[in-house]
């Protein structure tokens, strides 16, 4: 095949790959878009193996086939609670494959066209080594954030003393050692460059706790790709640069917004320790003020004499695995002739339109799911909101408190409604360590108790 | 490759620029109650380092480059798979439900 024909195989590839992203304009397109992608993907596979310097078929196909083979079956099993865990261990195993192929690059670097050994050319050797780094960092970071997600390393910000100065020194020590590598392209230093990578990986996740996590996540999404671009411009290969400013520039905008969603800057969710060192004790002192209490008859006899209910779901909601209860519940109602909808904030989940995926896998059509800029306008006309699992979202402390951390967070405006329905455990605090205001207020009943044991409580009320 | 190097530096670089545009407006039409399988897909697609891989462990015979080539292919081959078939998965999740939901009662 002409150097040519390759190009233009992988031109339509990266177009399928555009094509792929643009179907998630809206979900009736999406699926078409999700087959544009792996049209791409084939094609960019067989056009490389086309290639006359692949020979080893056998090989490769075995190789395809036992990758493939693992990731089905992870993406058949996995629970859609568990996804952020899911898509944190794919980010690592892009950034490790990115640096095992600019090792192979390193060793044979005449399969690559890009020199000989010991003689590469030092455009190829410095894109070589930025791409390992990125790859290193995405490899590590996302292990641990992988770790933080599953539960398997505690959540909470390690913090400790010169963390930001000791990143700053490695990061040095990485051009340094990357400057060196390109003077005499040895294997020790580009290992050593590996290695320290990996380290600053760690480094960098571990002060950012565990409800950060979509900020990371989005954050390391955008890392694998930067590898891939990394990887591409040492092959000059152009499917593999556009490709990964893509990815690169998906993860970056999603990291954005969710930062956006907690009126935070990038900048500060990356230097972490948020959440953990809260000064508790600085809120204001609210043991003397009342809470009104009610139970699930009490919140099925007031949601059954509404004519709007809006669901402001949050994390807590999908940890108690509530979401096919509580849409039971809103089906009862709907059957009522109530107007049921629900309110997501952009940081509800564990990663980017987490939330949305959880209620969609619980069949609530994804018409009825509306975003916090689409329905906030909504709650001075309506009578009921039922909170469930959410606390800081819905926070009007955000708005009028300036020495509030969470001063400034967009926030649900449920507070404008009739009357709110608080489904809790405890009336212990968000993440954020703020007390809610909302709790003590007139129109607040708290239900205290599990959500998906309330949820079915109320459906059984609603039903008698 | 007769081109001069810093040539073809030159050109990655305005497809890199060119691509990181496409992306920022492609990225923001996306709605973001797709944003999960949004993150499914980018996974899938960013593995098409598997490009690298298979070009490492193409020759035949056995050395360094190869190996580290091979596990390159497990590596992106896992992605790929994972990626997109979870993707669907969620993406078949947000079909419309105005006719089935009687059944599921």
């Amino acid at each position: 095949m002409s150097s040519n024909m390759v190009a233009i195989l992988y031109l339509i590839s990266a177009l399928l790959f555009i094509f792929a992203l643009r179907g998630l304009s809206h979900p009736e397109s999406s699926r078409t878009g999700n087959i544009f992608g792996i049209i791409g993907m084939i094609i960019a596979v067989f056009t490389t193996l086309m290639f006359k310097s692949v020979l080893s078929y056998y090989e490769i196909g075995a190789a395809i086939l036992i990758g493939g083979a693992i990731g089905s079956f992870i993406a058949l099993r996995i629970e859609m609670t568990a996804l952020p865990q899911l898509v944190a261990a794919f980010h690592s195993l892009v950034g490790l494959a990115a640096v095992f192929v600019a090792a192979a690059a390193f060793y044979d670097p005449v399969a690559f066209n890009i020199g000989k050994v010991g003689s590469i050319k030092i455009s190829s050797l410095v894109e070589m080594s930025i791409g390992t780094f990125i790859g290193a960092i995405t490899f590590s970071g996302s292990v641990l954030a992988f770790g933080k997600l599953q539960g398997t390393i505690s959540g909470k910000p390690i913090v400790f003393k010169f963390q930001h100065l000791i990143n700053a020194l490695i990061f040095l020590l990485i051009i340094f050692l990357i400057i060196f590598f390109v003077v005499n392209q040895s294997p020790t230093i580009f290992w050593t460059i590996v290695f320290v990578s990996i380290l600053l990986g760690f480094l960098v996740v571990i002060p950012i706790g565990g409800a950060d996590m979509p900020v990371v996540v989005s954050m390391l999404n955008s890392y694998s790709g930067w590898a891939a671009c990394g990887i591409g411009f040492t092959l000059s290969n152009n499917l593999l640069i556009i490709t990964g400013a893509l990815v690169g520039a998906s993860g970056a905008i999603l990291s954005y917004i969710m930062s956006k969603g907690m009126n935070r800057s990038i900048i500060n969710v990356v230097l972490g320790g948020f959440g953990g060192e809260q000064d508790t004790s600085a809120s204001k002192d609210n043991s003397d003020k009342i809470v009104k209490q009610g139970n699930a008859e009490d919140a099925a006899y007031i949601m059954k004499n509404a004519d709007s209910v809006i669901i402001v779901p949050g994390y807590g909601m999908a940890v108690a695995q509530a979401q096919h209860a509580l849409r039971e519940m809103g089906d009862i109602l709907k059957k009522e002739g109530i107007e049921v909808r629900y309110a997501i904030h952009p940081v509800a989940g564990r990663m980017p339109g987490h939330m949305n995926v959880l209620l969609a896998e619980a069949n609530v059509p994804y018409e009825e799911v509306l975003e916090l800029d689409e329905i906030n306008h909504d709650f001075p006309m309506t009578e009921v909101s039922f909170v469930i699992g959410a606390n800081d979202v819905t926070n009007p402390a955000a708005k009028t408190d300036e020495s509030s951390p969470i001063f400034g967070m967009p926030i649900l405006d449920v507070e404008k409604s009739q009357s709110v329905l608080f489904v809790k455990r405890s009336m212990a605090t968000g993440y954020s360590g703020v007390d809610n205001e909302l709790f003590y207020r007139d129109n607040t009943t708290m239900l205290f108790g599990d959500a998906k044991k309330m949820c079915e409580d109320i459906v059984k009320s609603l039903s008698a | 490759m007769e081109a001069h190097s810093s040539e073809v530096f030159v050109i990655g670089l305005t497809v890199f620029f060119l691509a990181c545009i496409i992306g920022y407006y492609v990225v923001w039409s996306v709605t973001p109650a797709l944003h999960s399988p949004l993150m499914g897909v980018t996974n899938a697609i960013s593995s098409v380092i598997i490009v690298g891989a298979i070009l490492a462990a193409g020759p035949q015979g056995f050395d360094t480059s190869k190996i580290f080539g091979l596990i390159g292919v497990v590596l992106a081959s896992v992605n790929i798979f994972g990626g997109f078939l979870v993707t669907y998965r969620m993406l078949s999740m947000f079909k419309k439900k105005t006719n089935k939901k009687k059944e599921n009662k």
